[in-house]
């Protein structure tokens, strides 16, 4: 009975949730230009979005290779610098310590809006234009403290050995860092990319205030732009239904390899 | 097997974290293919020699020499020494073949001689049918065996283990002890060992150096340090002991618990206080009053699988430990007597204590961080340097922190017999000795204040 | 070289990357357009009834949508952490897995379903879509507290005496704290500082104290905008100060 209720509890929350994605998505198979008007089943508006025929604003694709783009070269710095940061941090005491991990907090705290006016004035200060640099720059500043946070827990697990048993075994430090940290870090390294992967393509405000006037795109910025302009385009409801799919079936692989990898551990 | 050419020497070598002196001027040199073990609680430093040995640390000052040629810059990745960790450090995302060849990867050595030599070292730890196995599947004992082949698969001129024993099961440790000893027979290197487990030193070693607190207390072969240990740290460190407060009358004879002995010890001068050791396993009973020294009453007898231990109150009021294979009832009175070769007298390293200070005015001067009231000094100023002299019984410790004039920690404890001998460490960083008939345990936190008349002061030349 | 000086490339880049663009904010909130130093701005904000007005309206939107997202997610995560109650890890994964999806999409998603079910855009509708929005970011941390919380903490209770309920209010609720604080502060702060979501919610008739500062810095008001700002870090140091505990808070995010 309890368990009833709880079960009813949690979909009934789910369904909540998730109405106005799937409600995207079934519309996703018709051509109206409004939600809500069906005029029957069709695939046009995927073959748009994978053609770039789009009715009005061609850049929409753009748009998507600027978001990737941006995502995966910020997160792959923030993984480099986060991942070194992370064992020097590890390696700091006391007082230090300490205030290296409130430093590596202000980020995570600081809503996106604060983010971004600041290192707006900041590239207005350094008189660097911005574009593709500044976003960049930018996704880097609040992408790293997580690849710092996923990486440490990883650290605080290692045999603070094992890194002077290379040493020791005649290793260079950067052979040591290659052969041993790296391979025992890899999976905080990895986690913390992807979390610094996606909030890049989910952040709207710190783009929005650092890329500047040359009318650089991402997706969030295209679709401000294009809902602030009246009605979304209806190519983005198969583009939200691809996105969401896709993110879907990457967390479900993730979490099936990880409850196989725990069986094998137990 | 040990012979006279030094391979490793540590010259006047001192190490600080920070603030705290960690050793302090450590002379100590180790020959080649000797087993030595550094031996002390933890916290003496003996880890720190380890590790400046290994080049993971350097030495604030002095030196350390291989075969004559100081090595103290050099890291350790160019050292011809490896070590086994206290908690192994295998590399966990390799097997246990890839472990061991790791060093030799990358020395570049050829895969087939890689190949010979990882079996062959993993047949001197008798592992051999463990390669591909995942070195996490491993139990303690046997990721311990895989640690010691990795460091013996590259051939050091010195292997340095570090607590190695110290995770595993009493029964596994013993074994391991045994198999340690045969191989370092076997392979004729020098080992330099690290443990705090005195019996595992007295058992494995050649040379056995015992430290505390940043310095080196006595090196000596393992029945040197357990039959003649220089101070009372190391008596009460090494085995079972009933140390003793006593005075040297004259050359050989010494008295304790109220009774005089005839023992061996000379060059004391007379009448000097002194330290004695007596090994609970001396002391015997007699049943022929003419050997009888001393009469006393068994108040506790316990059995520990050979002997049985033995508590004795004497007729003069001291309680002694006797260990013998054949127990006596409690309430038995008891005769007593001790060999004179039995008794090791040490001279003591203080009769009181004394401190540096300052007077503040008249009836106060400051010490050890507080200020202490005393009794009227003449002639003496506020500003004044002086030093005070303490007796060891005059020191109050009271339960509360904040009820003394300074706060302390009791960092270590000996029972005399009738009496606790206690080392306060004051917040300050200072120690003060105090004897005392309270019981106390280590890392009580206590109060520390002494009476106006105990103070005995006395002006000091600045230097 | 030691290890630990391996954090300093990253204290130099959040020198100034973070550390300099927090002062460059307050050092405009503190000038006047001429670079000469001045309180007006300040001043100006708390004359400002409009921006006060904003501030308190979006003061009241985060209480409240912080609240209905603990009386809706504690249950949530509590049921979801309870391996009694749910042994399935997909249920967890839908509820994490918008905290991945754009939100700007599902915002303009939620809004197109008002509209096509004919509610008007306002007051509820804005907090429909931002309890939407923030609700996962709530289950979340205290699904991860709970779940690593040690049950034999909830069996000694029990071998104490304690009824289920008491169990769950004197034991449970306490050691899940790090996580609801840690949602707090993923719900709290950014519904502040929200912009566009709000427009987009109330069609523009609501404006979130975040939407003025992007509207005083997108019409080169630096200086009012900026001093807006640093309003609002005023504001995020005392929450943050409010939250105690902010260590085990942030444990509870990884």
């Amino acid at each position: 009975m309890k368990k009833f209720f709880a079960q009813a509890y949690i979909w009934l929350l789910l369904l909540l949730l998730y109405a106005p994605l799937i409600l995207i998505a079934i519309f996703s198979f018709t051509e109206s230009r409004v939600l809500g008007s069906w005029t029957g089943f069709s695939t046009r508006l995927y073959a748009n979005l994978f053609s770039g025929q789009m009715q009005e604003s061609g850049s929409l694709l753009a748009a998507v290779e600027n978001t990737l783009l941006i995502a995966f070269v910020s997160a792959t710095v923030a993984m480099v610098l986060g991942t070194v940061a992370a064992v020097g941090i590890h390696n700091l005491q006391g007082r230090k310590k300490q205030a290296v991990t409130f430093l590596n907090n202000i980020p995570m705290i600081n809503p996106d809006v604060i983010t971004g006016v600041s290192l707006f004035l900041l590239f207005v200060f350094l008189h660097l234009s911005q574009g593709y640099l500044t976003v960049i720059l930018a996704h880097i500043t609040f992408g790293t403290p997580y690849v710092v946070l996923s990486v440490i827990p990883k650290l605080r697990q290692m045999n603070p050995n094992v890194y002077e048993a290379a040493l020791d075994l005649g290793a260079t430090p950067a052979q040591a860092l290659r052969k041993v940290l790296v391979p025992q870090l890899r999976p905080g390294m990895i986690s913390g990319f992807i979390l610094a992967f996606t909030m890049s393509l989910d952040d709207f405000a710190v783009t929005f205030f650092t890329r500047g006037t040359i009318g650089l795109e991402t997706l969030s910025t295209y679709i401000y732009a294009d809902a602030r302009k009246g009605g979304l385009t209806p190519e983005l409801r198969a583009l939200m239904t691809l996105i969401f799919l896709i993110i879907l079936i990457l967390l479900l692989i993730i979490n099936v390899r990880q409850t196989k990898m725990q069986k094998v551990n137990v | 097997m040990a012979g006279e050419e030094h391979i490793i020497d540590l010259k006047h070598v001192s190490k600080r974290f920070g603030d705290k002196v960690v050793l302090d001027d450590i002379n100590l040199y180790v020959r080649k293919g000797e087993f030595v073990t550094l031996l002390g609680p933890s916290g003496c430093g003996k880890t720190t020699t380890l590790r400046l040995i290994s080049g993971f640390l350097a030495p604030d000052e002095g030196e350390i020499l291989l075969d004559g040629k100081d090595i103290s810059r050099i890291p350790p990745y160019k050292r011809p020494f490896n070590t086994v960790f206290q908690r192994y450090a295998l590399f966990p995302h390799l097997d246990v073949y890839e472990n061991i060849a790791f060093g030799l990867k990358l020395q570049k050595v050829p895969e087939d001689e890689i190949e010979k030599r990882v079996k062959r070292v993993l047949k001197l730890v008798s592992m051999s049918d463990y390669e591909d196995r995942d070195v996490e599947s491993l139990s303690g004992g046997q990721q311990q065996r895989v640690a010691i082949a990795r460091a013996l698969v590259n051939q050091p001129k010195i292997l340095l283990l570090d607590e190695p024993l110290a995770a595993l099961d009493l029964k596994m440790r013993k074994d391991m002890q045994i198999e340690l000893k045969e191989m370092h027979k076997k392979l004729g290197i020098t080992f330099i060992y690290v443990t705090h487990d005195q019996e595992e030193a007295l058992t494995l070693s050649d040379t056995i150096v015992v430290m505390n607190e940043g310095k080196i207390q006595q090196i000596g072969t393992p029945t040197d340090i357990y039959n003649e240990p220089v101070n009372c740290f190391v008596a009460d460190f090494i085995g079972e002991s009933n140390i003793l407060k006593g005075r040297m009358l004259r050359d050989r004879r010494v008295a304790f618990i109220k009774h005089e002995f005839d023992c061996v010890d000379e060059g004391f001068g007379e009448d000097v206080p002194v330290d004695v050791v007596v090994r609970p396993e001396d002391i015997y009973f007699t049943t022929d009053p003419a050997k009888c020294q001393f009469k006393a009453t068994v108040n506790s007898c316990t059995f520990k699988g050979v002997h049985y231990e033995m508590w004795v109150d004497t007729d003069t009021g001291y309680e002694l430990m006797i260990q013998d294979y054949d127990p006596y009832e409690v309430g038995t009175e008891v005769m007593l007597y001790i060999d004179p070769d039995d008794i090791q007298v040490m001279r003591k390293e203080r009769t009181r204590n004394v401190f540096e200070g300052r007077m503040v005015d008249e009836t106060h001067v400051e010490m050890l961080g507080g200020s202490f009231e005393c009794l009227p000094q003449d002639g003496l100023s506020a500003g004044d340097p002086v030093s005070v002299e303490v007796r060891f019984e005059a020191v109050d410790l009271l339960d509360h922190q904040e009820d003394g004039v300074i706060a302390g920690e009791v960092h270590f404890l000996l029972y005399k017999g009738d009496h606790y001998h206690l080392t306060i460490l004051t917040d300050f960083g200072d120690h003060i000795w105090v004897d005392t008939n309270d019981i106390w345990d280590k890392g009580d936190l206590v109060g520390i204040n002494f009476a106006q008349k105990d103070l005995k002061i006395s002006k000091r030349n600045e230097a | 070289m030691k290890r630990s000086h391996w954090s300093i490339p990253y204290v130099v880049f959040m020198a100034i990357f973070v550390v300099l663009p927090l002062l460059l904010v307050m050092l405009y909130a503190f000038q006047d357009e001429s670079g000469r130093f001045t309180l007006a701005n300040i001043t100006r904000f708390f004359s400002d009834s409009d921006a006060l007005g904003t501030f308190a309206v979006s003061l009241e939107v985060a209480i409240e949508n912080t609240l209905i997202c603990i009386l809706l997610g504690y249950p949530a995560a509590w049921i979801l952490a309870n391996k009694e109650l749910n042994r399935s890890a997909v249920t967890i994964i839908l509820f994490i897995m918008p905290m991945w999806i754009n939100a700007l999409m599902r915002t303009l998603a939620t809004a197109e379903i008002f509209n096509m079910i004919g509610i008007p855009l306002g007051k509820g509708t804005l907090l429909f879509g931002m309890v939407y929005d923030y609700l996962p970011f709530m289950i979340y941390p205290i699904y991860n507290v709970l779940a690593k919380m040690d049950r034999s903490y909830l069996e000694a209770a029990q071998d104490l005496g304690a009824t289920p309920w008491k169990v769950f209010w004197k034991i449970t609720v306490p050691l899940s704290m790090p996580g609801v604080t840690s949602g707090i502060l993923m719900v709290f702060m950014p519904t502040v500082s929200t912009f566009a979501i709000s427009e987009f919610l109330t069609n523009n008739k609501i404006k979130l104290f975040g939407t003025i500062i992007q509207e005083n810095i997108n019409s080169s008001m630096w200086n009012y905008g900026a001093a807006l700002a640093f309003i609002m870090l005023i504001i995020i140091g005392i929450t943050t100060m409010f939250s105690g505990e902010r260590k085990e808070a942030e444990e509870a995010l990884i």
